[in-house]
C-alpha cells in the first residue's frame, strides 16, 4: 500500500506517495526526477547509486524508503552549492577523471563521504574506501588523483 | 596528405564489424535543411563512392530490407546560423570515447571559432545522415578527417562572402575567431553577419586538401571532455534517465535457460494487478507497470512453462570448439600462408608447440542496456544507449512492422559500451533482444511511454560475449633466435591481429569458425586480445628456449619501424634490462599492431607461489596511432584500456553449465577495482606525419600477454589460458 513519506533530501523537505517496499534509488530517480544516482547492479556491489544517509555512504538500490526515516539524503545534485561546483567536481573536470561518466555521481559521493571522515586521507585509504565502487572505464588512477586534489583544495579553502 | 587514400594498413572485414546490410535513409531533403534549421551556410560532406564503399563493409548495398539504390552519399554536414552557432552533423554517438570532443575539436581547427560556439549533434536518426556505427575504430580515421574538410570548405565559403561585402579580394581579408576582418580599414564583420539570410549549400569531398598535423593549432591539443559539468553534476541525461509523460516501466519474461522455448504462459494474475499491461507476441512477453516495483511484481505474477535444452557447459568448452569447425579454416580474418611450414620446422634448431585458451567475457558497461520508446500516432521515437543508430533503427522497423521513416532513434551520450551495444542486430540472434525493441513492443500495447534499463542479471546472461577461443601455434627458430616456421590455428575467437608481425619465412595463420554455446559478438579489440595473448606469450616462449632476452628477441625477428618503436619506448621507460626483479618479482613485456595503431606494454608482477596472490605493481604502455588529436583524452583511453585488459586477463570468465550463466552479477563476475590497478605509466609517441588512427581498442592487446610473461618471470610457472589467475595462482595441471 502506497504511503506518504517526508524525505529530506539535499536540504529540501519532498513528501512522497510510494510503497515502502520501494528502493530509495527508484524513488529519488523517478518520483523526484533526481536522476544523478544511477542504477548499476542492484546488489550493491558496483556503488553507482551511492548517496549519503546523515552523511554515511549508502547503496540506495538495497535501501528501502521504508527504512529511511528522517535521516538526510544526500545526492550528487546537492554537491554544487549556490551553482558553485563543490573542489571535488572541480577536481574531477580538472584531471579528467573519467570517461563515459556513469559512475561519476557514485565516485563523488563515496569520495565526499570519505574527505568528510580523513580529510587527508593517504593512497591505500583512498583505495580501501573506494574499492566498492566500479569504473568500468578503468579511470581509476584519475579518479584517485582528483580525489586528492580535491582534498587539498577544501584543505586550502578551509572547508 | 589525403586520408581517403586507401589505408595503409588493411580493414578487417571482421564478422560482427561492416557485415550488415546498411539501410540508408537519412530522411533529410536538402530542401528541407533551412525550413528546420533556419537560414545560413550549409557545407555537406560528400563520399566518393570508393570511400562510401570502404564506409559500409566493401560490398556495397546489397538491396535488402529498405530496397534501391543508396539515396545519399552524405556522411555529415554543418550548419552556421544566424546567431553564429556552429552546428554539426554526424551519425556517431559518444559512449565514454570522448568522440563529441575530439570531432569538436576538427571543426575548431578548421573555422576559426571558440569550440563552446560549436555544437555536435550525434546519432539522431531523424536530424544525423547516416552512418554504419560507432566501432572498428572508424571515427577518428573517417569522421575526423570528414569534419576538418566541411570546416575547412565552410572558412572558404564564408571568406567569399567576406570579400563580396568588403569589395575587395579574398586574399586581403584575415581570419579571426568567429569573425573576418579587412586588415586595411579594421572592418570586421562576424561569421553570424555574413550568413544571416543566406541559403547557401556548399559541398565538399574527400579530394578536399588539409593543411597538415604539424599546423594544428586545436587539434593536437589537450581540450577536457566537453559537457564536463553536467556530468560531475548529475545533469547530463543518459538513456536510462529520460522519463517522458506518463511514461510506464517495462520489465521482460526472460527464458530459464539457453534454447528455452516458451511452451505455455498464464497472464491473468499479473494483469489483474493494479495499472499492469501485459503483452505476449509469439516469444515476446512483457508487462509495463506505474513503477518498477510493480513491474518485478506483474513479472513474479507470470506462469510459464519452459523446454529446455542443453548445452555445452563452460567445463567442456575448449574441447567442444575444437571438435566443432564449422569450416576449412583460411577466408577471413587476413590469414597468411607462405613458404612451407614443414619445411620450416625442419630448418628450426629448436621448436615449441602450445596451445592457449580464451574464455568469454562480459562487456558489463556500468549503464545497462536501456531504451524509452514513445508512439506519437504512428510514429515511433526510442531514446536508446547504442553504438548503431540506424541499425537500431531498422530493427525496430523490422520488429515492429513500420516503415523506417517514422522511426526515429535518439542516442543520448551513453554509458559506456566497448563494442557491447550493438545489440539487436542479426549476429546477436533474434529482434526481441534489444530494450528499443522491448520498449517499442510494451509502448505500442499500453498506450504510453515505456522505458526498459535492463537489470545486471539481464546484462550479464541476455547480452552477447567476447567470443571464445581455442589456439594452436606450432613454430620453430635457429640456435641464433631467428624465426624459421610459424604455424597459427584460431579456433572461434576472430581473425583480427591474426597476422604475425614478425618475419619469418614459413607461416600459416588461420581463423576457424566453430559451432559455440553462448552469443558472441563485438568487443572492443575483438580477437585482436586473444591473438596477441597467443603469440606473444608464444614469442616469450621461444626467447626463453633460446635465452635470448624477451625485447632483443622480438626486435631481431621484427622489421616494422611503428611497432619496435613503441617497443623500445615501452622498454626504456620502464627501465627493461637495467635492473633484474626482486625474489618473487617478475618483468614481462608484449607488443603489437591493430587497426593502424601501435601498442606495447611492460608490466612489474608479485606472484607468491606459496599463497597464490597476484598483484600487478606497475605498468609501462607506450601506443602510437599517428597524429594525435587530444592527447590527455588519448592518455585516458589508452588507461583504460589497460585497466579493462588486466580484467580479462586475470580473473574475468563467464561460468556457465547446460542450461545458463551461473555467474550474472558483480558480486561473482570480478571485474578490476580500484585494489587492483598497478601504477600507470603511458608514453605517447605523436606522429605528425601519419594520418590519425582510431585509438580506442588495440591499446587492449598488449597487457594479458605482457602480465602472462611476468607471472612466467616471477614463477617459471607458464599460464596459456585467459584468464590467468581466476582463483590466484596455480600450477597447471
Amino acid at each position: 500500500m502506497p504511503q506518504i513519506f517526508e524525505l529530506q533530501v539535499n536540504g529540501q523537505s519532498h513528501r512522497v506517495e510510494a510503497e515502502g517496499e520501494r528502493s530509495l534509488l527508484s524513488v529519488l530517480r523517478d518520483n523526484l526526477d533526481l536522476t544523478g544516482t544511477k542504477y548499476g547492479c542492484g546488489e550493491g556491489q558496483c556503488g553507482a547509486c551511492t548517496v549519503l544517509l546523515d552523511g554515511v555512504p549508502t547503496r540506495s538500490c538495497l535501501t528501502p524508503i521504508g527504512g529511511v526515516g528522517r535521516r538526510k539524503v544526500a545526492t550528487v545534485e546537492g554537491l554544487a552549492q549556490n551553482g558553485r561546483l563543490h573542489p571535488l567536481q572541480e577536481a574531477f573536470l580538472k584531471v579528467g577523471a573519467m570517461q563515459c561518466s556513469y559512475c561519476t555521481s557514485g565516485m563523488l559521493m563515496s569520495a565526499f563521504a570519505l574527505l568528510q571522515k580523513k580529510p587527508q586521507p593517504a593512497e591505500d585509504e583512498i583505495v580501501r574506501s573506494m574499492n566498492g565502487n566500479i569504473c568500468r572505464c578503468g579511470t581509476y588512477q584519475r579518479i584517485i588523483a582528483a580525489i586528492k586534489l580535491g582534498a587539498q583544495a577544501l584543505r586550502e579553502a578551509g572547508r | 596528405m589525403n586520408h581517403f587514400d586507401p589505408l595503409p594498413f588493411a580493414l578487417e572485414p571482421e564478422r560482427y564489424e561492416l557485415a550488415d546490410d546498411p539501410m540508408f535513409s537519412t530522411g533529410v531533403d536538402r530542401r528541407e535543411f533551412f525550413k528546420t534549421l533556419g537560414c545560413g551556410l550549409v557545407v555537406l560532406f560528400l563520399l566518393d563512392s570508393a570511400t562510401a564503399q570502404q564506409e559500409t563493409g566493401g560490398g556495397g548495398r546489397r538491396g535488402g530490407r529498405g530496397g534501391g539504390a543508396r539515396p545519399t552519399e552524405i556522411s555529415a554536414w554543418i550548419h552556421i546560423g544566424a546567431d553564429g552557432t556552429v552546428s554539426v552533423f554526424t551519425g556517431k554517438a559518444e559512449v565514454g570515447q570522448n568522440a563529441r570532443t575530439s570531432l569538436t575539436q576538427a571543426v575548431a581547427e578548421e573555422l576559426p571559432v571558440p569550440p563552446d560556439q560549436i555544437k555536435l549533434i550525434m546519432a539522431d536518426t531523424k536530424l544525423v545522415p547516416f552512418d554504419m556505427g560507432t566501432f572498428g575504430s572508424q571515427t577518428t580515421p573517417n569522421m575526423f578527417p570528414q569534419l576538418r574538410r566541411v570546416g575547412a570548405a565552410a572558412r572558404e565559403a564564408l571568406l567569399d562572402l567576406a570579400a563580396a561585402h568588403f569589395q575587395v579580394e579574398r586574399a586581403s581579408l584575415k581570419l579571426a575567431e568567429g569573425a573576418i576582418i579587412r586588415p586595411d580599414t579594421g572592418a570586421k564583420i562576424t561569421f553570424a553577419e555574413l550568413t544571416k539570410g543566406q541559403n547557401l549549400v556548399k559541398s565538399v569531398t574527400d579530394a578536399a586538401p588539409l593543411h597538415p598535423a604539424t599546423d594544428w593549432k586545436i587539434a593536437g591539443t589537450s581540450r577536457a571532455k566537453i559537457g564536463g559539468p553536467d556530468y560531475v553534476t548529475g545533469r547530463h541525461q543518459y538513456a536510462s534517465d529520460i522519463k517522458r509523460p506518463g511514461m510506464l516501466h517495462g520489465k521482460i519474461l526472460r527464458p530459464v535457460a539457453y534454447n528455452a522455448t516458451l511452451t505455455s504462459v498464464d497472464t491473468r494474475a499479473a494483469a489483474a494487478l493494479p495499472g499492469v499491461t501485459v503483452v505476449h507476441e509469439g516469444d515476446f512477453v512483457g508487462v509495463a507497470a506505474p513503477d518498477s516495483l510493480q513491474a518485478a511484481r506483474a513479472l513474479d505474477a507470470l506462469v510459464a512453462e519452459w523446454q529446455t535444452s542443453p548445452q555445452p557447459s563452460s567445463q567442456d568448452l575448449y574441447a567442444y570448439l575444437k571438435e566443432h569447425v564449422t569450416n576449412g579454416g583460411g577466408g577471413r580474418g587476413g590469414g597468411q600462408n607462405a613458404g612451407s611450414v614443414t619445411e620450416g620446422l625442419a630448418l628450426a634448431e629448436i621448436k615449441q608447440v602450445a596451445t592457449y585458451n580464451i574464455a568469454y567475457i562480459a562487456h558489463a558497461p556500468l549503464e545497462p542496456r536501456a531504451a524509452v520508446a514513445e508512439w506519437t500516432g504512428d510514429q515511433l521515437t526510442v531514446w536508446t544507449g547504442t553504438q548503431r543508430p540506424f541499425g537500431i533503427r531498422g530493427d525496430l522497423a523490422q520488429a515492429l512492422g513500420v516503415p523506417e521513416e517514422r522511426v526515429r532513434v535518439i542516442v543520448p551520450d551513453t554509458g559506456s559500451g566497448y563494442g557491447g551495444k550493438h545489440a539487436g542486430s542479426k549476429y546477436a540472434g533474434d529482434y526481441t533482444g534489444d530494450p528499443a525493441v522491448e520498449a517499442a513492443r510494451l509502448a505500442r500495447a499500453a498506450g504510453r511511454p515505456v522505458r526498459v534499463v535492463w537489470t545486471r542479471e539481464e546484462e550479464f546472461t541476455w547480452s552477447y560475449f567476447r567470443p571464445a577461443g581455442v589456439i594452436d601455434i606450432a613454430s620453430g627458430i635457429t640456435k641464433e633466435g631467428r624465426l624459421t616456421a610459424w604455424e597459427f590455428h584460431n579456433y572461434n575467437s576472430g581473425g583480427s591481429g591474426l597476422p604475425t608481425p614478425y618475419n619469418v619465412p614459413h607461416v600459416k595463420s588461420q581463423f576457424h569458425a566453430t559451432a559455440y554455446p553462448l552469443k558472441q559478438g563485438s568487443y572492443r579489440g575483438l580477437a585482436a586480445t586473444a591473438n596477441h595473448f597467443a603469440r606473444e606469450c608464444h614469442m616469450d616462449e621461444l626467447a626463453r628456449l633460446a635465452k635470448i632476452d624477451p625485447l632483443a628477441f622480438r626486435l631481431l625477428n621484427l622489421t616494422d619501424p611503428r611497432l619496435r618503436a613503441v617497443l623500445e619506448a615501452a622498454a626504456k621507460t620502464f627501465g627493461w634490462g637495467a635492473s633484474v626483479p626482486r625474489p618473487g618479482h617478475g618483468f614481462g613485456l608484449a607488443g603489437g599492431t591493430e587497426k593502424g595503431s601501435y601498442v606495447a606494454a611492460c608490466a612489474e608482477v608479485t606472484a607468491d607461489r606459496q599463497t597464490g596472490a597476484v598483484r600487478v605493481l606497475r605498468t609501462v604502455t607506450a601506443f602510437e596511432c599517428g597524429a594525435i588529436v587530444n592527447p590527455d583524452q588519448l592518455k585516458n583511453q589508452v588507461e583504460g584500456a589497460v585497466v579493462m585488459g588486466l580484467g580479462g586477463a586475470l580473473f574475468e570468465a563467464m561460468e556457465f553449465d547446460k542450461l545458463r550463466i551461473t555467474n550474472p552479477r558483480f558480486s561473482e563476475y570480478r571485474v578490476p577495482r580500484f585494489a587492483d590497478i598497478p601504477t600507470q605509466e603511458v608514453v605517447l609517441l605523436d606522429r605528425r606525419d601519419l594520418p590519425s588512427a582510431g585509438a580506442g581498442e588495440t591499446p587492449i592487446v598488449a597487457i594479458a600477454p605482457a602480465l602472462a610473461n611476468a607471472i612466467f618471470d616471477a614463477t617459471g610457472i607458464r599460464l596459456r589460458s585467459l584468464p590467468l589467475v581466476p582463483d590466484g595462482l596455480k600450477a597447471p595441471a
